[in-house]
């Protein structure tokens, strides 16, 4: 990247190191930095204390930083931004940082360096931070001279959130960030090497149209890519759903790029997804993929998927295409562009006569007709299904919810039956599968979003992995709610050790559970505690209605496993039902459908 | 779940795993890669950590910079793997924020691959005659003598300088530094 235009003859001003990367925010439209101070970012820490442009949130551990960091970024659209020190700072920040790359989320991450001098030296608190972040960064920077700092940092900006988008780390060492030096400002951004490609080949969007107007048993599978290319690619892409009439099914990452209320919606799909979405990729003859990956999780195994469909691969990222799956048809390009340009495709240049889809329709009807998320219900155990939909029904009424989840069977009992309206309202560890993410990222989506009703499904092992964030939330009167499916499992590791390794259940108990209304209290937040499903709905009003942070201890059925479910090393068509839905069918059927 | 359903499952899983074990032998083919790169630092480590990292294989790795003045180096690296992994490590070196360009040398057909190798031969008599009279027929050159000994400078395609190798190995070969491969391609045009 090199600014456009030198500064002017006249000798530019000089400012700290410190003093540039508060610039650098403050041009870079940073309204918020989830950090934690140490030795080796000081001097950043005493540029924040002299001014009010770039507010500093302070977490409790370097790791909620990060995950506010991206909770912040996906509900905005905006990048996230954290700051740390060196050392153990840094690596703290390790996990976000992996995570926010596995599920593009664009973040910067500040970290402080021991003086440039001694590096190499095994100084206190250094560690070789670019090369340990450089296996799980898009990419990073080491600033050995601060008349690099402020292009560098603007860079940073730039990788960060253009492409697809990830972490990017920046290492400043402390005599960097006290030295003097010019300021550049975020001129007009080009890089000399990256230069992510946006726009579609008009070819590829012939093929895909030509395809499509062919199809008689097509689907949508869209993912994390569409919630990345912005509001307006969800748009485009709910008409474009509308006007072909083709089915739809998202990744866990898309959730809410498309109405899960729209008349289209199949549900979820993947391991974990619905019937009607698994079976309906098994048996298309044309399959769209919108900026999703075929992860192993959605795939089930490689050489049966989707066996007799021609796909279009639609992704900003060129290496994600022919990964995992050969396509057909890729399309390198923003999902709103190219979205944008099948529309108009389809609208001008579809023959008068497409395929009816009926007869599609007809056999997905059939598979919904299974009800593939049905669950026994109970009156004397809340199941956690129950939970979350109540969940979903005392809230819906409102366009201000935001979920965030941890990682387990609770994260996708919400993915089942939370309904999600809108792209950004749904922040989980999806690629990296990151236990503890859903607290701190509910703080950074609370401090972007005031009066929202931020809600952390968790599970009762998972909460207890970031516990402390419930102080950052206490601290900044952020109202997080948190929601405990608490079945004193480690529910997922249970499952698939009764599944798996013969009900040998190795470690998974979750022993010595803390009284979850009383660590609320500690902290100076409520506590609520809820067993009977008859009392349910109330305990929830209290919950939402509570003006500031809440711990919600839900105690659910405990050996409640998490279905239906595609065995790993199968198919799609070869899913796990719950027992409840297979009185149609007989016994062998029911064992693998 | 019944009893039945949960054997079920059981089964279907095996290995037990939480990942598919599945997967097809391919024919594995050899491939030279030429990344033109932008010289900062680490840039070399982020290649490299790159082929670790994913399980490419490197077989031979040169890296110098080409153009002092736009800071731009140039890495041939020759690596192997199924048609499918050598696309994938073409998109994955794209995907490096510091790499400009990958060209494909193996598959451009003007592509010409090069490489230096220093051979150290001691031998006495007939053999170091032998050696010396193959040398010549390589055209390698002699850049190191003692009354026992040749250190010969041979530069060519891999397969050449494997085939003198073998051929000095029974005349007295004593060790063997090689570059690794270089690349560029035909005609008046940079690569592409």
């Amino acid at each position: 990247m090199a600014p456009k235009d030198k500064p002017s003859a006249k000798e530019p001003e000089q400012i700290t190191g410190a003093e540039i990367v508060l610039r650098a925010l403050v041009d870079q439209d940073v309204e918020t930095v989830f950090g934690y101070p140490g030795g080796a970012v000081l001097p950043i820490y005493d540029a924040f204390f002299t001014q009010n442009a770039v507010e500093h949130v302070l977490v409790r551990h370097e790791q909620g930083a990060g995950h506010a960091a991206e909770g912040y970024a996906r509900s905005t659209g905006k990048c996230g931004v954290a700051l740390v020190t060196s050392g153990p700072g840094a690596t703290n920040m390790v996990t976000p940082i992996a995570d926010a790359m596995l599920d593009s989320i664009p973040m910067v991450v500040l970290t402080g360096q021991v003086p440039t001098h001694l590096i190499g030296s095994d100084a206190f608190q250094e560690c070789d931070t670019v090369g340990v972040t450089r296996a799980c960064a898009k990419h990073n920077y080491l600033v050995k001279d601060v008349n690099d700092l402020a292009r560098i940092l603007h860079e940073a900006f730039y990788v960060a959130t253009t492409g697809r988008p990830g972490p990017v780390v920046v290492d400043i060492p402390k005599d960097v960030q006290f030295a003097s030096g010019s300021y550049i400002g975020p001129q007009e951004i080009s890089h000399r090497t990256y230069q992510p490609r946006y726009a579609p080949k008009t070819r590829r969007i012939d093929q895909a149209l030509e395809l499509m107007t062919r199809a008689q048993r097509p689907i949508f599978y869209t993912g994390g890519g569409v919630i990345n290319s912005g509001p307006r690619a969800s748009e485009v892409l709910r008409q474009l759903v509308e006007e072909t009439g083709f089915p739809i099914t998202s990744t866990l990452m898309g959730l809410g790029a498309y109405s899960a209320e729209g008349d289209n919606w199949l549900g979820m799909l993947g391991m974990h997804g619905s019937y009607e979405a698994n079976n309906a990729m098994h048996d298309c003859d044309v399959m769209i993929c919108v900026g999703a990956r075929f992860d192993d999780r959605v795939t089930g195994r490689l050489d049966a998927f989707s066996p007799g469909s021609k796909k279009i691969h639609i992704d900003i990222d060129p290496s994600s295409i022919n990964k995992n799956v050969r396509v057909d048809v890729p399309i390198v390009g923003d999902c709103e562009q190219v979205l944008e340009a099948l529309l108009e495709a389809w609208r001008e240049r579809r023959p008068k006569k497409t395929p009816s889809l009926k007869p599609w329709w007809n056999q997905i009807k059939e598979w919904q007709a299974r009800d593939s998320f049905a669950y026994p219900k109970s009156s004397k155990v809340i199941k956690p299904q129950y939970a979350i939909e109540r969940l979903y029904e005392l809230t819906k009424h409102r366009d201000d919810v935001y979920i965030t989840t941890e990682v387990g069977q609770h994260q996708m009992w919400a993915a089942q039956h939370f309904k999600f309206t809108q792209p950004n309202h749904w922040m989980t560890s999806g690629g990296l599968g990151t236990m503890g993410y859903g607290l701190p990222a509910a703080v950074g989506v609370q401090k972007a979003h005031p009066g929202a009703l931020v809600v952390d499904i968790a599970g009762e092992a998972s909460i207890q992995m970031c516990m402390q964030e419930f102080s950052t939330a206490v601290q900044y009167n952020l109202p997080v709610k948190i929601f405990i499916l608490n079945n004193e499992w480690m529910g997922m590791v249970r499952q698939w050790q009764q599944l798996l390794h013969g009900e040998r259940y190795s470690n998974s108990y979750s022993e010595s559970l803390p009284d979850f209304v009383k660590l609320a209290e500690a902290y100076g937040g409520k506590g609520i505690k809820c067993e009977d499903p008859s009392k349910l709905d109330d305990a929830l009003t209290e919950m939402i209605e509570y003006d500031g942070p809440v711990l919600f201890d839900c105690m659910v059925e405990k050996a409640e496993n998490c279905l239906p479910m595609i065995p790993s090393g199968a198919a799609h068509n070869e899913m796990i039902l719950s027992e409840i839905t297979g009185d149609e069918i007989d016994e062998k059927g029911r064992q693998l459908v | 779940m019944t009893e039945a359903e949960i054997e079920a499952m059981q089964d279907a899983m095996e290995p037990a795993s939480a990942y598919d074990m599945h997967h097809d032998e391919e024919r594995i083919e050899k491939r030279t890669l030429a990344a033109i790169v932008d010289n900062e630092p680490g840039v070399l480590a982020r290649v490299v950590g790159l082929f670790s990292a994913r399980g490419y294989n490197i077989e031979s790795l040169t890296v110098a910079e080409v153009d002092r003045g736009a800071h731009m180096s140039r890495i041939t690296i020759v690596t192997s793997g199924t048609p499918h992994i050598l696309e994938q490590i073409e998109a994955q070196l794209l995907r490096l924020v510091p790499v400009a360009k990958v060209i494909d040398i193996t598959n451009s057909k003007s592509g010409i691959e090069r490489e230096l190798a220093l051979v150290k031969v001691k031998g006495k008599g007939d053999k170091r005659v032998e050696a010396l009279r193959l040398s010549e027929i390589f055209r390698a050159n002699v850049v190191d003598t003692t009354s026992e000994s040749f250190v010969f400078e041979i530069t060519g395609a891999s397969s050449k300088i494997d085939q003198f190798i073998d051929l000095m190995a029974p005349l007295g070969l004593v060790e063997v530094s090689r570059t690794g491969v270089l690349s560029l391609q035909r005609g008046p045009e940079p690569g592409a």
